[in-house]
Protein backbone atom coordinates (compact mmCIF):
# COMPACT_ATOMS: atom_id res chain seq x y z
CA UNK A 1 0.00 0.00 0.00
CA UNK A 2 0.76 2.93 -0.89
CA UNK A 3 -0.02 7.04 0.67
CA UNK A 4 0.14 9.67 -2.48
CA UNK A 5 0.21 13.00 -0.93
CA UNK A 6 -0.10 15.74 -3.53
CA UNK A 7 0.54 20.15 -2.64
CA UNK A 8 -2.03 21.70 -5.14
CA UNK A 9 -3.11 25.03 -6.17
CA UNK A 10 -6.93 25.55 -4.57
CA UNK A 11 -8.59 25.78 -7.49
CA UNK A 12 -7.87 22.60 -9.09
CA UNK A 13 -9.18 20.31 -6.39
CA UNK A 14 -12.33 19.99 -8.29
CA UNK A 15 -10.63 18.68 -11.33
CA UNK A 16 -8.31 16.22 -9.05
CA UNK A 17 -11.24 14.93 -7.26
CA UNK A 18 -12.72 14.47 -10.80
CA UNK A 19 -10.31 12.26 -12.52
CA UNK A 20 -9.71 10.51 -9.00
CA UNK A 21 -13.17 9.79 -9.06
CA UNK A 22 -13.20 8.22 -12.55
CA UNK A 23 -9.98 6.30 -11.84
CA UNK A 24 -12.44 4.48 -9.13
CA UNK A 25 -10.38 6.17 -6.38
CA UNK A 26 -13.11 6.34 -3.33
CA UNK A 27 -11.73 8.31 -0.75
CA UNK A 28 -9.82 11.24 -0.01
CA UNK A 29 -8.38 13.32 2.55
CA UNK A 30 -7.79 17.10 1.83
CA UNK A 31 -6.59 19.98 4.19
CA UNK A 32 -5.79 23.65 4.03
CA UNK A 33 -1.83 24.33 4.11
CA UNK A 34 0.40 27.28 3.78
CA UNK A 35 3.95 27.01 2.16
CA UNK A 36 5.85 27.80 -0.61
CA UNK A 37 8.42 26.62 -2.84
CA UNK A 38 9.79 28.31 -5.79
CA UNK A 39 7.23 30.44 -6.14
CA UNK A 40 7.55 32.21 -3.17
CA UNK A 41 5.39 34.18 -2.08
CA UNK A 42 3.98 37.59 -3.03
CA UNK A 43 3.53 41.02 -2.22
CA UNK A 44 0.85 43.02 -0.61
CA UNK A 45 0.69 46.87 -0.93
CA UNK A 46 -1.40 48.94 2.35
CA UNK A 47 -1.13 52.67 2.00
CA UNK A 48 1.88 52.28 0.19
CA UNK A 49 3.85 49.81 2.60
CA UNK A 50 4.76 46.90 1.19
CA UNK A 51 4.66 43.29 2.49
CA UNK A 52 6.40 40.29 1.44
CA UNK A 53 3.83 37.01 2.08
CA UNK A 54 5.47 34.18 2.36
CA UNK A 55 3.41 31.48 2.49
CA UNK A 56 0.86 30.58 0.10
CA UNK A 57 -2.85 28.86 0.56
CA UNK A 58 -2.37 25.67 -1.07
CA UNK A 59 -4.55 22.03 -0.78
CA UNK A 60 -2.53 19.04 0.51
CA UNK A 61 -4.79 15.84 -0.87
CA UNK A 62 -3.69 12.30 0.76
CA UNK A 63 -4.87 9.21 -0.64
CA UNK A 64 -4.73 5.99 0.32
CA UNK A 65 -3.65 3.25 -2.97
CA UNK A 66 -2.82 -0.29 -3.48
CA UNK A 67 0.80 -0.49 -4.99
CA UNK A 68 -0.85 -1.59 -8.64
CA UNK A 69 -2.72 1.63 -8.41
CA UNK A 70 -0.20 3.75 -7.87
CA UNK A 71 1.29 5.15 -11.23
CA UNK A 72 -2.11 5.44 -12.28
CA UNK A 73 -3.09 7.57 -9.19
CA UNK A 74 -0.11 9.95 -9.70
CA UNK A 75 -0.28 10.36 -13.41
CA UNK A 76 -3.80 11.49 -12.66
CA UNK A 77 -3.42 13.83 -10.10
CA UNK A 78 -0.11 15.84 -12.36
CA UNK A 79 -2.61 15.70 -15.32
CA UNK A 80 -5.37 17.05 -13.49
CA UNK A 81 -3.41 20.00 -11.47
CA UNK A 82 -0.49 21.06 -13.75
CA UNK A 83 -1.39 24.63 -15.18
CA UNK A 84 1.75 24.91 -16.59
CA UNK A 85 2.66 27.68 -14.54
CA UNK A 86 4.98 28.07 -11.40
CA UNK A 87 3.34 27.47 -8.32
CA UNK A 88 1.77 24.01 -9.21
CA UNK A 89 2.83 22.07 -6.35
CA UNK A 90 4.46 18.19 -6.46
CA UNK A 91 2.97 15.30 -6.09
CA UNK A 92 5.14 12.11 -3.51
CA UNK A 93 4.55 8.85 -2.94
CA UNK A 94 5.41 7.20 0.55
CA UNK A 95 5.00 3.56 1.50
CA UNK A 96 2.25 2.81 4.15
CA UNK A 97 2.82 -0.59 6.50
CA UNK A 98 -0.74 -0.91 7.77
CA UNK A 99 -4.05 0.16 7.28
CA UNK A 100 -7.11 -0.57 9.43
CA UNK A 101 -10.95 0.09 8.43
CA UNK A 102 -12.18 1.42 11.47
CA UNK A 103 -16.14 0.14 11.30
CA UNK A 104 -14.84 -2.98 10.61
CA UNK A 105 -11.42 -3.85 11.57
CA UNK A 106 -10.36 -5.21 7.90
CA UNK A 107 -7.08 -4.72 7.64
CA UNK A 108 -4.53 -4.25 4.48
CA UNK A 109 -5.55 -3.74 1.24
CA UNK A 110 -9.21 -4.57 1.84
CA UNK A 111 -9.04 -1.87 4.31
CA UNK A 112 -8.26 0.94 1.39
CA UNK B 1 -39.13 77.54 17.78
CA UNK B 2 -38.43 76.39 14.04
CA UNK B 3 -39.68 72.37 13.71
CA UNK B 4 -38.48 71.63 10.48
CA UNK B 5 -34.60 72.77 11.61
CA UNK B 6 -35.18 71.23 15.26
CA UNK B 7 -35.65 67.93 13.60
CA UNK B 8 -32.87 68.36 11.27
CA UNK B 9 -30.34 68.94 14.29
CA UNK B 10 -31.80 66.36 16.21
CA UNK B 11 -31.20 63.84 12.82
CA UNK B 12 -27.63 64.95 12.14
CA UNK B 13 -26.74 64.47 16.21
CA UNK B 14 -27.75 60.90 15.50
CA UNK B 15 -25.91 60.57 12.49
CA UNK B 16 -22.95 62.19 13.99
CA UNK B 17 -23.57 59.64 16.72
CA UNK B 18 -23.25 57.03 14.36
CA UNK B 19 -19.81 58.08 13.58
CA UNK B 20 -17.32 56.95 16.39
CA UNK B 21 -18.51 53.33 15.98
CA UNK B 22 -18.44 53.87 12.65
CA UNK B 23 -15.04 55.07 13.02
CA UNK B 24 -14.10 52.56 15.06
CA UNK B 25 -14.91 49.58 12.86
CA UNK B 26 -12.51 51.82 10.26
CA UNK B 27 -9.79 51.67 12.67
CA UNK B 28 -10.49 47.92 14.00
CA UNK B 29 -10.48 46.43 10.37
CA UNK B 30 -7.06 48.16 10.05
CA UNK B 31 -5.09 46.52 12.87
CA UNK B 32 -4.20 42.72 13.53
CA UNK B 33 -7.02 40.31 15.01
CA UNK B 34 -5.28 40.25 17.95
CA UNK B 35 -5.77 43.61 19.04
CA UNK B 36 -8.84 44.27 17.47
CA UNK B 37 -11.22 44.57 20.24
CA UNK B 38 -9.06 47.09 22.06
CA UNK B 39 -9.25 49.57 19.22
CA UNK B 40 -12.81 49.16 18.98
CA UNK B 41 -12.77 50.09 22.47
CA UNK B 42 -10.71 52.94 22.65
CA UNK B 43 -13.54 54.86 20.63
CA UNK B 44 -16.60 53.22 21.89
CA UNK B 45 -15.74 54.74 25.50
CA UNK B 46 -15.31 57.87 24.49
CA UNK B 47 -19.23 57.31 23.83
CA UNK B 48 -19.27 56.75 27.76
CA UNK B 49 -16.95 59.29 29.03
CA UNK B 50 -17.42 62.32 27.21
CA UNK B 51 -20.95 62.40 27.40
CA UNK B 52 -20.20 62.41 31.25
CA UNK B 53 -18.39 64.75 31.33
CA UNK B 54 -20.11 67.39 28.55
CA UNK B 55 -22.94 67.07 31.01
CA UNK B 56 -21.46 67.87 34.01
CA UNK B 57 -19.03 71.00 32.92
CA UNK B 58 -18.25 70.38 28.97
CA UNK B 59 -20.69 72.26 27.09
CA UNK B 60 -20.50 75.00 29.53
CA UNK B 61 -16.76 75.25 28.98
CA UNK B 62 -17.77 74.77 25.39
CA UNK B 63 -19.92 77.30 24.77
CA UNK B 64 -21.27 79.00 27.74
CA UNK B 65 -20.30 82.46 28.31
CA UNK B 66 -16.56 82.99 28.23
CA UNK B 67 -14.64 83.90 31.10
CA UNK B 68 -11.12 85.24 29.82
CA UNK B 69 -10.16 86.74 26.34
CA UNK B 70 -11.74 84.28 24.31
CA UNK B 71 -10.14 81.54 25.45
CA UNK B 72 -12.80 78.98 27.62
CA UNK B 73 -16.59 79.43 28.59
CA UNK B 74 -17.23 79.40 32.12
CA UNK B 75 -19.58 77.05 34.61
CA UNK B 76 -22.41 78.49 34.06
CA UNK B 77 -24.40 75.61 32.21
CA UNK B 78 -23.05 73.11 34.60
CA UNK B 79 -25.34 69.62 34.35
CA UNK B 80 -26.46 71.55 31.18
CA UNK B 81 -28.34 74.01 33.26
CA UNK B 82 -29.68 76.94 31.33
CA UNK B 83 -30.18 74.52 28.19
CA UNK B 84 -33.95 73.57 29.54
CA UNK B 85 -36.28 75.35 27.45
CA UNK B 86 -33.84 78.16 25.84
CA UNK B 87 -33.70 78.64 22.35
CA UNK B 88 -30.82 79.03 20.21
CA UNK B 89 -30.23 80.61 16.42
CA UNK B 90 -31.54 83.67 14.33
CA UNK B 91 -35.16 84.61 14.31
CA UNK B 92 -37.07 82.33 12.22
CA UNK B 93 -34.72 79.60 12.36
CA UNK B 94 -34.59 78.56 16.06
CA UNK B 95 -33.82 75.34 17.82
CA UNK B 96 -33.75 74.12 21.47
CA UNK B 97 -30.46 74.73 22.89
CA UNK B 98 -30.59 71.01 24.31
CA UNK B 99 -30.65 70.16 20.65
CA UNK B 100 -27.58 72.20 19.55
CA UNK B 101 -25.74 70.71 23.15
CA UNK B 102 -26.65 67.00 21.79
CA UNK B 103 -25.71 67.73 18.65
CA UNK B 104 -22.16 69.52 19.83
CA UNK B 105 -21.79 66.48 22.45
CA UNK B 106 -21.12 64.20 19.15
CA UNK B 107 -18.71 66.15 17.97
CA UNK B 108 -16.46 65.82 21.11
CA UNK B 109 -17.01 62.70 21.42
CA UNK B 110 -15.56 61.60 17.86
CA UNK B 111 -12.82 64.59 18.47
CA UNK B 112 -10.51 62.11 20.85
CA UNK B 113 -11.85 58.91 19.29
CA UNK B 114 -9.92 59.61 16.67
CA UNK B 115 -6.72 60.18 18.47
CA UNK B 116 -6.90 56.16 19.28
CA UNK B 117 -5.62 55.09 16.00
CA UNK B 118 -2.27 56.06 16.33
CA UNK B 119 -1.32 54.59 19.56
CA UNK B 120 -3.10 51.28 18.61
CA UNK B 121 -2.17 48.23 19.02
CA UNK B 122 -0.29 49.46 22.81
CA UNK B 123 -2.28 51.62 24.85
CA UNK B 124 -3.29 50.86 28.38
CA UNK B 125 -7.46 50.55 28.25
CA UNK B 126 -7.41 52.86 31.86
CA UNK B 127 -4.64 54.78 31.18
CA UNK B 128 -6.27 55.95 27.67
CA UNK B 129 -9.67 56.48 29.29
CA UNK B 130 -7.97 58.85 31.92
CA UNK B 131 -6.27 60.76 29.02
CA UNK B 132 -9.72 60.66 26.63
CA UNK B 133 -11.19 62.39 30.12
CA UNK B 134 -8.18 64.96 31.23
CA UNK B 135 -7.79 65.77 27.24
CA UNK B 136 -11.35 66.76 26.21
CA UNK B 137 -10.83 68.79 29.72
CA UNK B 138 -8.01 70.82 28.75
CA UNK B 139 -8.01 70.72 25.18
CA UNK B 140 -10.88 69.99 23.05
CA UNK B 141 -13.40 71.84 25.11
CA UNK B 142 -11.72 75.06 25.28
CA UNK B 143 -10.51 74.44 21.46
CA UNK B 144 -14.12 74.08 20.98
CA UNK B 145 -15.08 77.75 22.56
CA UNK B 146 -12.38 79.48 20.12
CA UNK B 147 -13.59 78.26 17.33
CA UNK B 148 -17.22 77.30 17.25
CA UNK B 149 -18.84 79.77 20.17
CA UNK B 150 -19.90 82.96 18.49
CA UNK B 151 -20.48 86.44 20.02
CA UNK B 152 -24.54 86.46 20.41
CA UNK B 153 -26.02 89.17 18.30
CA UNK B 154 -27.56 90.89 21.29
CA UNK B 155 -24.24 90.51 23.13
CA UNK B 156 -25.59 88.58 26.19
CA UNK B 157 -22.82 85.98 25.50
CA UNK B 158 -19.40 86.18 24.60
CA UNK B 159 -17.30 83.36 22.50
CA UNK B 160 -14.86 82.36 21.35
CA UNK B 161 -11.16 84.34 19.86
CA UNK B 162 -10.37 82.43 16.95
CA UNK B 163 -14.11 82.83 15.40
CA UNK B 164 -14.78 85.96 16.48
CA UNK B 165 -11.75 87.63 16.93
CA UNK B 166 -9.08 86.62 14.15
CA UNK B 167 -12.35 85.52 12.14
CA UNK B 168 -11.19 82.17 11.16
CA UNK B 169 -13.40 80.20 9.14
CA UNK B 170 -13.97 76.73 10.50
CA UNK B 171 -17.77 75.25 9.23
CA UNK B 172 -17.78 71.65 10.83
CA UNK B 173 -14.30 71.68 12.23
CA UNK B 174 -11.14 70.91 9.97
CA UNK B 175 -9.55 72.81 12.92
CA UNK B 176 -11.26 72.09 16.37
CA UNK B 177 -11.60 68.53 15.06
CA UNK B 178 -9.09 67.61 12.82
CA UNK B 179 -6.08 69.37 13.45
CA UNK B 180 -6.51 68.91 17.19
CA UNK B 181 -7.05 65.26 16.81
CA UNK B 182 -4.28 64.54 14.36
CA UNK B 183 -1.13 67.05 16.25
CA UNK B 184 -2.63 64.96 19.68
CA UNK B 185 -2.25 61.78 17.36
CA UNK B 186 1.67 62.36 16.75
CA UNK B 187 2.23 63.68 20.56
CA UNK B 188 1.07 60.06 22.13
CA UNK B 189 2.73 58.25 18.78
CA UNK B 190 5.66 60.13 20.29
CA UNK B 191 5.33 59.58 24.03
CA UNK B 192 4.12 55.41 23.37
CA UNK B 193 7.03 55.09 21.14
CA UNK B 194 7.11 52.16 18.12
CA UNK B 195 4.96 48.58 18.22
CA UNK B 196 7.61 46.46 18.62
CA UNK B 197 8.78 45.20 15.46
CA UNK B 198 7.49 47.98 13.71
CA UNK B 199 8.44 49.15 10.35
CA UNK B 200 10.42 45.36 9.91
CA UNK B 201 7.93 43.51 10.98
CA UNK B 202 4.23 43.24 8.62
CA UNK B 203 1.30 45.01 10.66
CA UNK B 204 -1.37 43.98 7.50
CA UNK B 205 -5.22 44.88 8.16
CA UNK B 206 -6.53 41.77 9.49
CA UNK B 207 -10.28 42.96 8.05
CA UNK B 208 -10.17 44.80 5.19
CA UNK B 209 -14.08 45.09 4.24
CA UNK B 210 -14.45 46.34 8.23
CA UNK B 211 -12.32 49.09 7.06
CA UNK B 212 -14.31 50.07 3.86
CA UNK B 213 -17.81 49.39 6.17
CA UNK B 214 -16.40 51.80 8.86
CA UNK B 215 -15.20 54.26 6.25
CA UNK B 216 -19.10 54.37 4.34
CA UNK B 217 -20.75 54.79 7.15
CA UNK B 218 -18.33 57.68 8.52
CA UNK B 219 -19.49 58.88 5.02
CA UNK B 220 -23.05 58.85 6.05
CA UNK B 221 -22.31 60.05 9.30
CA UNK B 222 -20.38 62.95 8.10
CA UNK B 223 -23.95 64.75 6.50
CA UNK B 224 -24.91 65.13 10.08
CA UNK B 225 -21.58 66.61 10.91
CA UNK B 226 -21.16 68.89 8.15
CA UNK B 227 -24.76 69.68 6.74
CA UNK B 228 -26.16 69.87 10.10
CA UNK B 229 -23.68 72.23 11.10
CA UNK B 230 -25.83 74.73 9.39
CA UNK B 231 -28.10 74.13 12.38
CA UNK B 232 -31.20 74.72 9.89
CA UNK B 233 -32.29 72.66 7.24
CA UNK B 234 -31.68 75.72 4.30
CA UNK B 235 -29.56 76.24 1.38
CA UNK B 236 -26.34 76.47 3.34
CA UNK B 237 -27.21 72.73 4.94
CA UNK B 238 -27.60 71.86 0.98
CA UNK B 239 -23.97 73.62 -0.01
CA UNK B 240 -22.34 71.32 2.90
CA UNK B 241 -24.24 68.28 1.51
CA UNK B 242 -23.33 68.80 -1.55
CA UNK B 243 -19.40 70.09 -0.90
CA UNK B 244 -19.45 66.86 1.27
CA UNK B 245 -20.04 64.42 -1.40
CA UNK B 246 -18.10 65.81 -4.07
CA UNK B 247 -14.93 66.17 -2.13
CA UNK B 248 -14.76 63.17 -1.01
CA UNK B 249 -16.09 61.46 -4.47
CA UNK B 250 -12.74 63.43 -6.15
CA UNK B 251 -10.68 62.54 -2.72
CA UNK B 252 -11.32 58.91 -3.66
CA UNK B 253 -10.09 59.35 -7.23
CA UNK B 254 -7.04 61.50 -6.16
CA UNK B 255 -5.63 58.82 -3.78
CA UNK B 256 -6.56 55.57 -6.26
CA UNK B 257 -4.98 57.55 -9.08
CA UNK B 258 -1.77 58.71 -6.39
CA UNK B 259 -1.51 55.08 -5.50
CA UNK B 260 -1.68 53.47 -9.24
CA UNK B 261 1.18 56.13 -10.13
CA UNK B 262 3.21 54.93 -7.42
CA UNK B 263 2.54 51.82 -6.15
CA UNK B 264 1.07 49.79 -8.91
CA UNK B 265 -2.72 49.00 -7.41
CA UNK B 266 -5.49 50.53 -6.84
CA UNK B 267 -6.19 49.36 -3.51
CA UNK B 268 -9.17 49.55 -1.24
CA UNK B 269 -7.43 50.32 2.15
CA UNK B 270 -6.95 53.14 -0.33
CA UNK B 271 -10.32 54.01 -1.73
CA UNK B 272 -11.19 53.93 1.95
CA UNK B 273 -8.63 56.31 2.90
CA UNK B 274 -9.09 58.80 0.49
CA UNK B 275 -12.97 59.29 1.27
CA UNK B 276 -12.06 59.88 4.52
CA UNK B 277 -9.36 62.47 3.38
CA UNK B 278 -11.89 63.98 1.30
CA UNK B 279 -14.50 64.21 4.12
CA UNK B 280 -11.80 65.48 6.49
CA UNK B 281 -10.65 68.27 3.97
CA UNK B 282 -13.87 69.55 3.10
CA UNK B 283 -15.46 69.34 6.80
CA UNK B 284 -13.81 72.88 7.46
CA UNK B 285 -14.92 74.68 4.12
CA UNK B 286 -18.47 72.78 3.25
CA UNK B 287 -20.37 75.95 3.46
CA UNK B 288 -17.77 78.17 2.20
CA UNK B 289 -17.35 77.10 -1.20
CA UNK B 290 -18.85 76.28 -4.23
CA UNK B 291 -19.05 72.74 -5.88
CA UNK B 292 -16.31 72.93 -8.20
CA UNK B 293 -14.12 74.43 -5.18
CA UNK B 294 -15.41 71.53 -3.54
CA UNK B 295 -13.63 68.98 -5.47
CA UNK B 296 -10.93 70.50 -5.65
CA UNK B 297 -10.22 70.55 -2.14
CA UNK B 298 -11.26 67.08 -2.34
CA UNK B 299 -8.31 65.87 -4.97
CA UNK B 300 -6.14 68.18 -2.90
CA UNK B 301 -6.50 66.26 0.18
CA UNK B 302 -6.81 62.49 -1.55
CA UNK B 303 -3.39 63.10 -3.09
CA UNK B 304 -1.39 64.84 -0.87
CA UNK B 305 -2.59 62.83 1.99
CA UNK B 306 -1.46 59.43 -0.06
CA UNK B 307 1.61 61.33 -0.08
CA UNK B 308 1.83 61.85 3.75
CA UNK B 309 1.01 58.50 5.05
CA UNK B 310 4.73 57.49 3.93
CA UNK B 311 5.98 60.15 5.84
CA UNK B 312 6.06 58.05 9.50
CA UNK B 313 8.46 55.64 7.95
CA UNK B 314 11.52 58.32 6.48
CA UNK B 315 10.79 60.19 10.42
CA UNK B 316 10.14 57.08 12.08
CA UNK B 317 7.38 57.37 14.44
CA UNK B 318 4.87 55.13 14.61
CA UNK B 319 1.50 57.13 14.02
CA UNK B 320 -0.22 53.23 13.03
CA UNK B 321 -3.50 53.88 10.97
CA UNK B 322 -2.44 57.45 10.37
CA UNK B 323 -3.89 59.91 12.22
CA UNK B 324 -1.14 62.39 10.94
CA UNK B 325 -1.10 61.34 7.78
CA UNK B 326 -5.18 61.88 7.09
CA UNK B 327 -6.32 63.79 9.50
CA UNK B 328 -3.54 66.33 10.48
CA UNK B 329 -2.32 66.94 7.00
CA UNK B 330 -6.47 67.06 5.49
CA UNK B 331 -7.05 69.37 8.38
CA UNK B 332 -4.86 71.54 7.54
CA UNK B 333 -5.09 71.34 3.49
CA UNK B 334 -9.08 72.31 3.94
CA UNK B 335 -8.39 75.15 6.62
CA UNK B 336 -6.01 76.63 4.44
CA UNK B 337 -7.96 76.29 0.85
CA UNK B 338 -10.77 78.43 2.39
CA UNK B 339 -8.60 80.69 1.74
CA UNK B 340 -8.13 79.94 -1.76
CA UNK B 341 -11.26 79.04 -2.74
CA UNK B 342 -13.61 80.45 -0.14
CA UNK B 343 -16.66 82.78 -2.11
CA UNK B 344 -18.88 85.24 -0.32
CA UNK B 345 -21.25 84.53 -3.83
CA UNK B 346 -22.31 80.90 -2.09
CA UNK B 347 -22.56 82.52 1.42
CA UNK B 348 -22.13 85.46 2.88
CA UNK B 349 -21.28 84.43 6.31
CA UNK B 350 -17.95 83.42 4.24
CA UNK B 351 -15.28 85.31 2.78
CA UNK B 352 -13.58 86.17 -0.47
CA UNK B 353 -10.36 83.78 -0.88
CA UNK B 354 -7.05 84.06 -3.45
CA UNK B 355 -8.79 83.12 -6.74
CA UNK B 356 -11.73 85.21 -5.56
CA UNK B 357 -9.72 88.40 -5.50
CA UNK B 358 -10.02 88.51 -1.69
CA UNK B 359 -6.68 88.11 -1.46
CA UNK B 360 -4.12 87.06 1.15
CA UNK B 361 -6.04 88.46 4.23
CA UNK B 362 -8.49 85.03 4.57
CA UNK B 363 -5.33 82.72 4.34
CA UNK B 364 -3.62 84.65 6.91
CA UNK B 365 -6.68 84.17 9.59
CA UNK B 366 -6.97 80.56 8.45
CA UNK B 367 -2.98 79.87 8.75
CA UNK B 368 -3.45 81.45 12.03
CA UNK B 369 -6.31 79.33 13.38
CA UNK B 370 -5.12 76.06 12.04
CA UNK B 371 -1.63 76.90 13.82
CA UNK B 372 -2.74 77.73 16.86
CA UNK B 373 -4.84 74.63 17.64
CA UNK B 374 -1.82 72.60 16.16
CA UNK B 375 0.66 74.17 18.71
CA UNK B 376 -1.76 74.06 21.65
CA UNK B 377 -3.18 70.40 21.11
CA UNK B 378 0.30 69.33 20.46
CA UNK B 379 1.88 70.77 23.56
CA UNK B 380 -0.56 69.87 25.80
CA UNK B 381 -1.18 66.41 24.50
CA UNK B 382 2.72 65.98 24.93
CA UNK B 383 2.86 66.79 28.67
CA UNK B 384 -0.22 65.09 29.48
CA UNK B 385 0.51 61.63 27.29
CA UNK B 386 4.07 62.20 29.16
CA UNK B 387 2.62 62.58 32.91
CA UNK B 388 0.60 59.52 32.03
CA UNK B 389 3.58 57.32 30.95
CA UNK B 390 5.91 58.70 34.02
CA UNK B 391 3.09 57.83 36.45
CA UNK B 392 0.75 54.79 35.96
CA UNK B 393 2.45 54.17 32.40
CA UNK B 394 0.85 54.15 29.66
CA UNK B 395 2.16 51.51 27.14
CA UNK B 396 1.24 47.56 27.79
CA UNK B 397 4.06 45.27 29.00
CA UNK B 398 6.19 43.33 25.83
CA UNK B 399 4.15 40.13 26.62
CA UNK B 400 0.65 41.86 26.09
CA UNK B 401 2.16 43.50 23.36
CA UNK B 402 3.20 40.16 21.48
CA UNK B 403 0.28 37.63 22.87
CA UNK B 404 -2.26 40.21 22.14
CA UNK B 405 -3.86 43.33 23.90
CA UNK B 406 -7.23 41.76 23.60
CA UNK B 407 -6.58 38.65 25.61
CA UNK B 408 -4.47 40.29 28.15
CA UNK B 409 -6.27 43.75 28.61
CA UNK B 410 -9.83 42.63 28.27
CA UNK B 411 -9.90 38.72 28.25
CA UNK B 412 -11.61 38.74 24.64
CA UNK B 413 -10.59 37.44 21.84
CA UNK B 414 -12.27 38.94 18.81
CA UNK B 415 -12.39 35.69 16.37
CA UNK B 416 -12.73 31.83 17.72
CA UNK B 417 -10.58 30.40 14.69
CA UNK B 418 -10.86 26.83 14.73
CA UNK B 419 -13.61 25.08 17.10
CA UNK B 420 -13.22 23.78 20.68
CA UNK B 421 -11.11 26.85 22.53
CA UNK B 422 -12.10 26.98 26.13
CA UNK B 423 -14.78 24.73 28.23
CA UNK B 424 -16.52 26.92 30.77
CA UNK B 425 -14.80 27.08 34.21
CA UNK B 426 -17.53 29.16 35.81
CA UNK B 427 -20.91 30.74 35.07
CA UNK B 428 -22.02 34.10 36.81
CA UNK B 429 -23.75 33.38 40.02
CA UNK B 430 -26.90 35.18 38.96
CA UNK B 431 -26.98 31.92 35.71
CA UNK B 432 -28.32 29.66 38.30
CA UNK B 433 -27.50 25.92 38.16
CA UNK B 434 -29.92 25.26 35.11
CA UNK B 435 -27.54 26.95 33.26
CA UNK B 436 -24.05 24.93 34.89
CA UNK B 437 -26.16 21.80 33.44
CA UNK B 438 -26.87 23.26 30.05
CA UNK B 439 -23.25 24.16 29.49
CA UNK B 440 -22.20 20.55 28.87
CA UNK B 441 -19.66 20.15 31.38
CA UNK B 442 -20.62 19.61 35.36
Amino acid sequence: MKLVTAIIKPFVLDDVKASLERLGVLGMTVSEVQGFGRQKGHTEVYRGAEYAVDFVPKLRVEVLVDEVEVDGVVDAVVEAARTGKIGDGKVWVTPVDMVVRVRTGERGSDAV
Amino acid sequence: MNTGDTAWVLVSAALVMLMTPALAFFYGGMVRAKSVLNMLMLNFIALGVVTVLWLLYGYGLAFGNDVVAGLVGGLDNVGLAGTLGALTGPAGHQVPVLAFAMFQLMFAVITPALISGAIADRAKFWSWVIFLAVWVSLVYFPVAHWVFAFDAPDGSTVGGWLANRIRTLDFAGGTAVHINAGAAGLALALVLGRRRGWPKEPMRPHNVPLVLLGASLLWFGWYGFNAGSALAANDTAALAFANTTVATAAAVLGWLVTEQIRDGRPTTLGAASGAVAGLVAITPACAFVAPLGGAAIGLCAGVLCALAVGLKYRLGFDDSLDVVGVHLVGGIVGTLLIGVFGTTAVNSAGADGLLYGGGFVQLGRQALGAAAVLGYSFVLSLALGWIINKTIGFRVDTETEVVGIDEREHAETAYEFGGGRGTPRSVPASAGAAAVLEGGRP
